[in-house]
């Protein structure tokens, strides 16, 4: 079992608040990864589970005892740290031999759990190797391999993929969903790489300024998220925002004028609005439709195309918005330099955001995505 | 052509500096060893080459009990010295360099501060201690006060060394259930070797040849170190310096420290952290 639950976790720092309100429950076996712009404290957290931070308000408990006063090693959870931190003078063996030792397991079954667990990330032939002669990539799955041993009840990840390359991470993200699918254990996962967020989480927890901004599975933060903030974050390029007016608020639908005068009923309930209230529009670069079915049109001129191999990023300078507007393409879309372009918006694609940046709800359902 | 000779010139004065450096550095000692083969009649004839090898004067320095009983002396207070030093300086620099805690720098600043102290300025109050601890004429006097000045030394480079090792280790040693003892021992310890033998060779360097609390703190022949038993070899009649003998001895004692130095040199090497960290 594993079911970590975190109630009015708080962190103070000489008096500053780095971390405050967080309450949260990670059920057994859920993948939850922390994201968030660097410095929101996402380290923090996760160094608290651990107990290596004293927690210095709330209460933390796993399958419901609560380990606020619990030294880290009798907590039974696990953490990989994203520089690996092996030790450098003791063979792979080792290293992941080394807690077990010192719990004073039985001989055979140390060799027997770091046999298996060598097994499960492929370093059986590096056992006796010492780090420094190992690649990044394997590093770290000594780094894994450490934690595995200890079957804790809770895996704790801080970065752990963010000294590798392009290639590798992509590579080890796969592994690593893989060996969670069979572990089946709860694991706790920070990153600031949105796409491992999206890829492994069963849920995502956004943090932003020490507090949780949003919770949910990758697809509620994309598609529905609460606020412009959550928007801005997920999702890359990153969400299109244009000043608007509200013209008309409702339920259903919340009527707003563009930046050209050209009215759009967005699919938002905007009932708290008022009308004459400055808002924020937000369009996701795919979500733009051919001008003969949109609701509203949008003119500019073609910037800079950036040419991705799988898809084209066109970057279009459209009056009144801010910078300019980033709108995905196939991949062989035809563009001529500074062409006139026709962005198509349908109130259906569109979210839209209060003044204070709360987004207003969205009424449409997508299937397979819980709003 | 031109600047051929010029470079020709450049490594011959590159390499005059380096004969004239080595000379200076090696010639006293070369002097003594060969000064220590000859008999005592030949003894202030100016020889730069050795014209004999006789051993008489070791031979007369190791035949001597007390010169015997001196190096074990030494010997011993030696490396109580360097482990003492090394274990509080190795603990130490734990609490100076991982944890934090209110006065922390000054703390380091004292220690710092004590070593300034010249030997002879706390001499008085250090026999005072001694007396009271009624450890006189006793090598643990010795090794008492050699200690409390290797310390400050041993623990600042330790402190330094132990700052730079990365934070994330001690936190994985912590997460596999170390304690702070486990953690010094088992991790940092055998990553810290460089330090550990350059500040242990320094201290053990330093407490051998220690000559002023030695003569001061002891009283009979068969408890002092080796620096003070050469002092006082004494010769045929008062107006004779036993230079021989004294060369012999000065080399005998010289050599073990030699060896060390040569053995731990491999040691002193940096970069054994590697792979720690990163890739
Ligand atoms: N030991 C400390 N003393 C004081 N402030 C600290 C300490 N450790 C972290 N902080 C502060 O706490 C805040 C959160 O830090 P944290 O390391 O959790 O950020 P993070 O989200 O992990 O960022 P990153 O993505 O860069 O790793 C930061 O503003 C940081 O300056
Ligand atoms: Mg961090």
């Amino acid at each position: 079992m594993g079911r970590l639950t975190l109630t009015g976790i708080g962190k103070d720092y000489d008096g500053v608040e780095v971390s405050r309100d967080i309450d949260l429950t990670i059920e057994d076996g859920e993948f939850v990864v922390f994201v968030g712009p660097s410095g929101c404290g996402k380290s923090t957290l996760l160094r608290m589970i651990a107990g290596l931070e004293e927690i210095s308000r709330g209460e933390m408990c796993l399958d419901g005892e609560r380990l606020n006063e619990t030294p880290p090693q009798e907590r039974d959870i696990g953490m990989v740290f994203q520089s690996y931190a092996l030790y450098p003078h003791m063979t792979v063996a080792e290293n992941m031999a080394f807690g077990l030792k010192l719990a004073h397991a039985d001989k055979t079954e140390i060799k027997q759990r770091v046999d298996t667990a060598a097994r499960t990330l492929q370093l059986s032939p590096l056992l006796d190797r010492r780090p420094k002669a190992l690649s990044g990539g394997q590093r770290q799955r000594v780094a894994i391999g450490r934690t595995l041993v200890k079957q804790p009840r809770v895996f704790l990840l801080d970065e752990p993929l963010s000294n590798l390359d392009a290639s590798l991470r992509v590579e080890m993200r796969v592994q690593l969903a893989e060996l969670h699918r069979r572990l089946g254990a709860t694991m706790v996962y920070v990153t600031h790489d949105q796409v491992e967020a999206m890829t492994l989480a069963d849920r995502i927890v956004l943090l932003s300024g020490g507090r949780i901004a949003q919770v949910g599975a990758p697809l509620t933060l994309y598609h529905f998220p609460e606020s412009l903030e959550v928007a801005a974050f997920i999702g890359s390029p990153r969400i299109n925002t244009l000043p608007v007016t509200v013209i008309d608020p409702g339920r259903r639908r919340t009527g707003v004028q563009l930046p050209n005068g050209e009215p759009l009923p967005v699919a938002v309930d905007g009932s708290h609005l008022t009308t004459g209230e400055t808002a924020t529009l937000g369009i996701r670069a795919e979500d733009f439709v051919a001008p003969d079915a949109a609701d509203a049109l949008l003119k500019g001129r073609l910037g800079v195309a950036e040419r991705l191999g799988y898809e084209t990023l066109a970057h279009i300078e459209v009056n009144g918005a801010d910078g300019t507007i980033t709108q995905r393409l196939d991949r062989l879309a035809h563009l001529e330099p500074r062409q006139a372009t026709t962005l198509g918006l349908s109130g259906e694609q569109c979210h839209l955001f209060d003044a204070e940046g709360r987004a207003c709800p969205r009424q449409v359902t997508l299937p397979g995505v819980a709003a | 052509m031109n600047r051929t000779v010029l470079r020709l010139l450049k490594r011959l004065g590159f390499y005059a500096l380096i004969a004239v450096v080595l000379f200076y550095a090696i010639f006293p000692f070369y002097y003594a060893v060969v000064t220590s083969l000859k008999p005592s009649s030949e003894l202030f004839r100016v020889d730069f080459w050795p014209s004999s090898f006789d051993l008489v004067n070791y031979a007369r320095i190791l035949g001597e009990k007390s010169f015997v009983r001196a190096i074990l002396n030494s010997i011993l207070v030696s490396f109580s010295v360097v482990f003492i030093a090394l274990l509080l300086g190795l603990t130490a620099s734990y609490a100076l360099g991982r944890v934090r805690f209110r006065g922390r720098t000054s703390v380091l600043l004292i220690i710092l501060g004590v070593s300034m102290f010249p030997q002879v300025a706390v001499l008085s109050g250090l026999f005072e201690v001694i007396r009271v601890l009624d450890l006189y004429n006793n090598p643990a006097g010795l090794v008492l006060s050699y200690t409390i000045f290797t310390l400050p030394f041993t623990v600042w480079v330790l402190t330094t060394f132990m700052r730079q090792l990365p934070q994330e280790l001690e936190e994985a040693a912590i997460m596999d259930g170390a304690t702070p003892w486990i953690t010094i021992t088992r991790v940092f310890l055998p990553l810290m070797w460089p330090a550990m033998a350059t500040t242990g060779l320094l201290a053990f360097i330093a407490a051998w040849n220690e000559f002023l609390f030695a003569l001061t703190f002891t009283l009979t022949d068969d408890q002092r170190t080796v620096p003070v038993a050469i002092a006082l070899i004494s010769g045929g009649s008062q107006h004779e310096l036993p230079w021989g003998p004294i060369m012999a001895a000065s080399v005998t004692v010289t050599v073990p420290l030699v060896v060390l130095v040569m053995i731990f040199q491999r040691r002193i090497v940096s970069g054994l952290t590697a792979g720690a960290v990163k890739g």
